[in-house]
């Protein structure tokens, strides 16, 4: 026994499939995070870097493979029940690349609504959490607030917020800074870098590469509908032993 | 206007203002409530996966929409008892409205619903909302916005479109200023007073759809 094998996996891939139509995009997704640690995904526009989230939240369901998350484990091979499939969707929080805030509720509404509605938990208790989840994305004051008065930044941290109110086991981000300004990109990867550091589980597509760096324990590359290279990222971004990845690497850091 | 002429118009203002308030308004109202139950339920239809629900839905539509009120009201009124089915004026003119706008309005809010991006229903669903708390709480909310002009719209043909309840014995406005003009051919200044009434009632109506507009504007950036 080594001492990897005590670490346990919050999240297990196993073969994971998804076509849409006769277009294969997903072709055999496999990979595994650590309780407690952070994972980017990098790839090519297009190479199923979203879609792997989505099959992760069931937004899109897998048409093959098993994903384990906690103590939930679901293979998407076979049918999987409505009651099964609202518990592997409440294992994980989804932030989305254009936020996708409720533009008819206040911050606070945004927040309270899943704890509120869906988990039915008492109002006054799930108002005084939200008001703590917004201190510690920097937004306290923003409570009363609809999305529109917000900046992007804002915005995403914000449903960042909202996704956390649910106290997800797994994070998943899709690419939470590629709508925003580049000067509002900084509070929301700071935000996230406070939760890796609170120890929150997570998978977040990037292209910030310099920030997949700082915190990610693990990156995976991903082409072609598969996980074409794995592993810490002073490895897969620092010495990556597939050409395409130093290709990816070179076009991203290097544009011009 | 001769002073008789007068004295008519000023013997059937309170009549026809009572009949106003207790048959035009309320048939109005209750019709647009239950159409609009019905406009729903066959916007969801026509949305739904469900291939034979949804072109149940569209055949619905094309036949409210492609015939006219009159002839819907005659249906219900005077050709069902031909099969036993006899219903009262004032419950038939309901049932007739109800099933017009129910297919009119259906389109206004299937439009209005697909309006809303689809990022809306995904949040919902990765918060762990199911189908129906998705479309309460989320999804109506927000396409309230863009289906009540054209709804006010509805709403304001219907107050109108309840004179033709006149037809089938509903002694709602229209019909008790014909009933009072009759005896003297006094029609101009009967309807006169039925015409400014139903405009007084659109005028309100108009008030309040501004009113209900702004409150559902709050908050969309300006
Ligand atoms: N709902 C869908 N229907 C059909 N094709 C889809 C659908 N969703 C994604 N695709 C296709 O799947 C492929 C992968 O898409 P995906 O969004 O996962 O890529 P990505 O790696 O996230 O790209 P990007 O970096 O541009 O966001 C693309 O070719 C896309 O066109
Ligand atoms: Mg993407």
């Amino acid at each position: 026994m080594t001492a990897e094998t005590d670490v346990t996996d919050l999240l297990t891939v196993r073969g994971v499939r998804k076509a849409f139509g006769d277009h294969e995009v997903l072709r055999d997704i496999s990979f595994e995070v650590p309780k407690g640690t952070v994972t980017a995904v990098i790839g090519p526009s297009g190479s199923g870097k979203t879609t792997v989230l989505r099959t992760l939240n069931a937004l899109d369901k897998a048409d093959a493979g098993v994903i384990g998350i906690g103590d939930l484990t679901v293979d998407f091979a076979e049918p999987v029940d409505r009651a099964t499939l609202a518990r592997f969707r409440a294992q994980s929080g989804m932030v989305f690349q254009a936020h996708n805030l409720f533009p008819h509720m206040t911050v606070l509404q945004n927040i309270i609504e899943g704890p509120v509605i869906v988990q039915k938990r008492p109002k006054a208790e799930a108002l005084s959490a939200a008001r703590k989840l917004l201190e510690q994305v920097g937004l306290e004051e923003k409570a009363d607030q609809y999305p529109y008065q917000l900046s992007g930044g804002q915005q995403q941290r914000v449903g960042i917020a909202r996704a956390l109110a649910l106290e997800p086991q797994l994070m998943l981000f899709d690419e939470p800074t590629s709508a925003l300004d580049p000067e509002l990109v900084g509070d929301v990867l700071s935000v996230i870098k406070d939760l890796a550091a609170g120890g929150w589980t997570m998978v977040i597509v990037t292209h910030e590469i310099r920030f997949a760096q700082q915190v990610a324990d693990q990156v995976l590359f991903i082409d072609g509908g598969v996980v074409l290279e794995a592993g810490p990222p002073e490895q897969v971004i620092g010495e990556p032993t597939q050409a395409r990845t130093r290709q990816f690497l070179k076009r991203i850091l290097d544009p011009i | 206007m001769d002073p008789a002429t007068w004295a008519l118009i000023w013997r059937n203002l309170w009549p026809m203002l009572v009949a106003t308030v207790t048959q035009t308004i309320p048939l109005t109202a209750i019709s647009f409530v239950f159409g609009l139950v019905v406009a729903l339920l066959v916007a969801l239809a026509r949305i739904s996966k469900t291939g034979p629900l949804s072109a149940l839905a569209r055949g619905y539509i094309s036949v409210i929409r492609g015939t006219p009120l009159l002839v819907q009201l005659f249906i219900v009124f005077y050709a069902l008892p031909q099969f036993n089915i006899v219903i009262d004026p004032f419950p038939a003119a309901v049932i007739a409205f109800s099933l017009n706008v129910g297919g009119y309005a259906a389109e206004v809010i299937r439009a209005a619903i697909l309006s809303i991006p689809k990022g809306q229903w995904e949040a919902s669903q990765t918060i762990g909302m199911g189908y129906a708390t998705t479309l309460q709480r989320v999804i109506l909310p927000q396409a309230a916005r863009v289906a009540v002009p054209p709804l006010s719209n509805t709403l304001i043909s219907l107050v109108k479109d309840t004179s033709l309840a006149s037809t089938i014995l509903v002694t709602e406005l229209l019909r008790v200023a014909q009933l009072a003009a009759a005896p003297t051919f006094d029609f101009f200044a009967l309807y006169g007073v039925a015409a400014v009434y139903y405009w007084v009632i659109c005028v309100i109506l108009s008030f309040g759809q501004s009113r209900l507009e702004t409150r559902l504007e709050r908050y969309v950036a300006r």
